[in-house]
């Protein structure tokens, strides 16, 4: 990330310090991750502590330190969900992916996140894919909905023959 | 836009804003909330946008996306005006037929009304759908026919009407006894009297002080101050505006989540617009009274929605909650009196002082007047967003609204108030509900949350979910919130992977009041609420785990096996297809083969259900 990116997200926030966890966030909209670069950067001129800027960017759940993958997928672990059966998702999603929550595949191609609560409860469970909802989701489903995101179109564990 | 700079300035513009628009003019508005944006309404509104784009004639039909009607479950919803007929579920290819049959000759679609699930019958209108007959949409009504980026739109419907009365002619003293005599407690879930509230800032010694609107709804399974924000920002920001007036405040913020993008979009317009004509800002509507306000987003932090957490984290630093020996009336924001309030409070304010707290007052119970939003989901069949008068039953929440418990299973329990809150059984059905009966019976009122559970929830492990979730979202300052709450989901795993004793349930109670005594906030301090009112009101479900090892819920895995009835099995194949780890052998039937029934090798199934799932016949069995 070039310094004069970051020099003009300050500036939308006339250097202020307390402005640090919307610069965080700009940064983190930008890059799907915090650079630690760009976290070096960001303390020295705004002169605030490298440590106070990693407590910050390790206390709140919307900040990731490592690169994402190319696709974020959220699996709605909100109570609404949890009660349709949530959990379930999730293991398949970790059965098909091969990681857990908060990992990145080999490929870099998909991050694995879970999320308290989207909101969208009326089509629990649900599953956020970049953004895009997939909603009343059943373990069955997962590899199909996955399929669509694949880089290699390869397919999913179940194919086996 | 012009900036206005009195009340007559204000009023003519009203004016000018509705003889524009003819009350008999057709239009139509989509929902544009985020539920129905999931189920796809946005395509919707492009093939609207098309048709009425395609047709001379359609010149003056207007065509307005508007904010969350409330009835998720339904989405994508259209509403046709001026007869208000209620579409349900339309797909983008409806729209034609839409515009023909409904727009330009006045007739309703048989296919596309709602069906009233016992009689048969198709139902017209919104206001004659069960769903919204027993409610009372006092602050949320607005939200299905407004656009919440036009300004005007708010303006047309009455909105900014409070605020020159407030201004121009109500003193800040009586405008906190008006608040305070309608008795408009928080509703952000501590229920307490923000009349008192404002008073007690106003009182405080200082130059600065700050109004905030509480927007970082955490509550897993609500989202009903989302709706609010994203579809009528307009009314929470003249409520602040008003308050800001009364309590004497310059500054205001606006704390919401990052995760809902589209609420951060439309506050941030209602603000620009709202300045531009001289709403927000110095010398508002000539009457002297100056006051802005900024918007802060959340970083995904639950423990945020607390007080003295959120306005760390609006100062810049971590969100830790402090101990309120002195309250943030006080001195809150950057150490100057602060009065922060939830986006539904605030949106009650430009309804009491419009129609007066005498008005207001007469809705509800004795201890909680107005209405409440909550967001009704779970295992009922309308899900959605609703708005009753306080006192209302909780079984006519449940039923006369929700439409009761969906593919004819048992209602077990309804769990109000988040995290925080509690689970209510069967037999406390008929509860009014008000902010004091909830906390009589171990829940609360939480930020509205309502949860619908019936006989296949596992009180046990739904007790260990938001155990995981407090763990989890526990800042770890207090060490009996941040120890608490981790032991007490080892606790609840042992139980539920069948290595439970009756001990378990004597040390959970015993650490629950420690945990809720001893913790700074009240996270930790409402932390214990799940698992308590779980014990209190179902402890058999809790021994039948412990004791029998059994979840009668069939939730608990380490409970659970499933079986193929061989008798039933037709021998398709289809569930050793979709076993991910090959646990299950048999031979599948063709034209020349027998095939034999198949079967599943329980040393190697992972019990994901995929097989319960696939199998098209019933004959796999959980047990």
């Amino acid at each position: 990330m070039e310094s004069s990116e970051i020099d003009a997200i300050i500036k939308q926030y006339r250097g202020e310090e307390s402005a640090i966890l919307a610069i965080l966030q700009d940064l983190q909209a930008k890059e799907k991750y915090l650079p630690k670069e760009a976290l070096e950067y960001l303390g020295e001129k705004l002169h605030i502590p490298l440590n106070k800027i990693y407590r910050i960017a390790t206390f709140y759940r919307a900040f990731s330190l490592k690169p994402r993958g190319r696709h974020e997928i959220c699996v709605c672990m909100g109570t609404a969900c949890h009660v349709r059966g949530a959990q379930r998702i999730a293991d398949q999603m970790n059965l098909q992916l091969g990681i857990r929550p908060g990992e990145t595949t080999e490929d870099q191609n998909f991050t694995l996140e879970t999320v308290n609560c989207l909101g969208v409860c009326a089509a629990g469970p649900v599953v956020a894919i970049d953004g895009q909802y997939f909603g009343k989701m059943s373990p069955g489903k997962v590899e199909g909905t996955l399929k669509k995101f694949r880089s290699d179109k390869k397919e999913g564990l179940n194919a086996k023959a | 836009m012009r900036r206005l700079s009195s009340t007559q300035e204000l009023e003519k513009l009203r004016d000018e804003i509705l003889k524009k628009r003819d009350p008999h003019q057709p239009f139509i508005t989509v929902c544009g909330g985020t539920g129905c944006h999931a189920s796809g309404c946005h395509q919707v509104v492009d093939a609207f946008k098309k048709v009425l784009h395609e047709r001379v004639k359609s010149n003056g039909v207007g065509l307005r996306v508007t904010g969350c009607h409330g009835f998720c479950e339904r989405g994508p919803l259209v509403v046709i005006h001026p007869q208000k007929i209620m579409y349900q579920r339309v797909k983008p290819e409806d729209a034609p037929a839409i515009f023909q049959e409904t727009v330009l000759k006045g007739k309703g679609i048989e296919n596309l009304l709602y069906e009233h699930p016992t009689t048969g019958e198709k139902i017209n209108t919104e206001e004659d759908v069960p769903f919204y007959k027993k409610q009372m949409r006092i602050i949320f009504g607005n939200n299905g026919s407004i656009d919440p980026t036009q300004i005007e739109d708010y303006i047309a419907v009455g909105g900014y009407r409070a605020l020159p009365k407030a201004l121009f002619t109500m003193k800040p003293e009586e405008i906190i006894k008006e608040v305070k005599k309608a008795n408009l407690r928080g509703r952000g879930g501590g229920g307490f009297p923000a009349g008192l509230k404002w008073e007690q800032c106003r009182s405080a010694p200082s130059e600065i002080r700050y109004v905030i609107c509480n927007a970082d709804e955490g509550d897993p399974g609500a989202y009903m101050d989302r709706s609010l924000l994203e579809g009528n920002p307009h009314s929470v920001l003249e409520g602040m505006i008003i308050g800001a007036y009364a309590i004497g405040s310059r500054e205001g913020y606006v704390y919401v989540r990052n995760e809902y993008p589209l609420a951060v979009e439309n506050i941030g317009i209602a603000i620009r617009q709202a300045r531009d004509l001289g709403l927000l800002g110095k010398n508002i509507l000539g009457s002297g009274f100056e006051f802005d306000v900024k918007v802060s987003r959340g970083g995904g932090a639950f423990v945020c929605g607390e007080s003295t957490a959120l306005m760390a984290s609006i100062e810049g630093n971590v969100g830790e909650p402090r101990a309120k020996h002195i309250h943030t009336v006080i001195s809150g924001l950057w150490e100057r009196p602060s009065n922060l309030n939830n986006v539904e409070t605030w949106a009650n304010v430009p309804v009491i002082i419009d129609r007066g707290a005498d008005w207001y007052s007469q809705i509800g119970t004795e201890g909680s007047k107005g209405t409440k939003i909550f967001s009704l989901v779970g295992k009922v069949n309308n899900t959605g967003l609703v708005e009753v008068p306080m006192g209302i039953s909780l079984r006519e929440i449940v039923y006369d609204i929700g439409g009761g418990i969906p593919g004819g299973k048992k209602f077990k329990a309804i769990q109000t108030g988040g995290p925080s809150g509690g689970c209510i059984p069967e037999s406390l059905m008929d509860l009014p509900v008000d902010f004091d009966r909830l906390t009589e019976v171990g829940s609360m009122m939480g930020s509205g949350g309502m949860i619908v559970m019936d006989e296949s929830t596992c009180m046990v492990d739904l007790a260990k979910y938001f155990m995981n979730f407090l763990k989890d979202e526990s800042c770890g300052k207090c060490t009996s919130c941040r120890e608490g709450t981790k032991r007490m989901h080892e606790l609840l795993t042992d139980i539920t992977e069948g290595r439970g004793t009756m001990d378990h349930i004597d040390l959970l109670e015993e650490l629950g009041w420690v945990t809720a005594e001893a913790s700074l906030c009240a996270l930790g301090g409402t932390a214990p609420n799940p698992v308590l009112s779980t014990i209190r009101y179902f402890r058999d479900e809790y021994k039948e785990h412990i004791i029998n090892k059994r979840c009668p819920a069939k939730v608990c895995r380490a409970f659970l096996k499933y079986r193929i009835l061989s008798d039933v099995c037709t021998m398709c194949g289809r569930c050793a297809k979709a076993c991910p780890v090959e646990a299950i052998s048999g031979k599948t039937r063709t034209k020349k083969e027998k095939g034999i029934p198949f079967k599943i090798d329980e040393q190697k199934c992972i019990k994901c259900g995929m097989c319960f799932e696939s199998c098209k016949f019933e004959a796999v069995e959980a047990q």
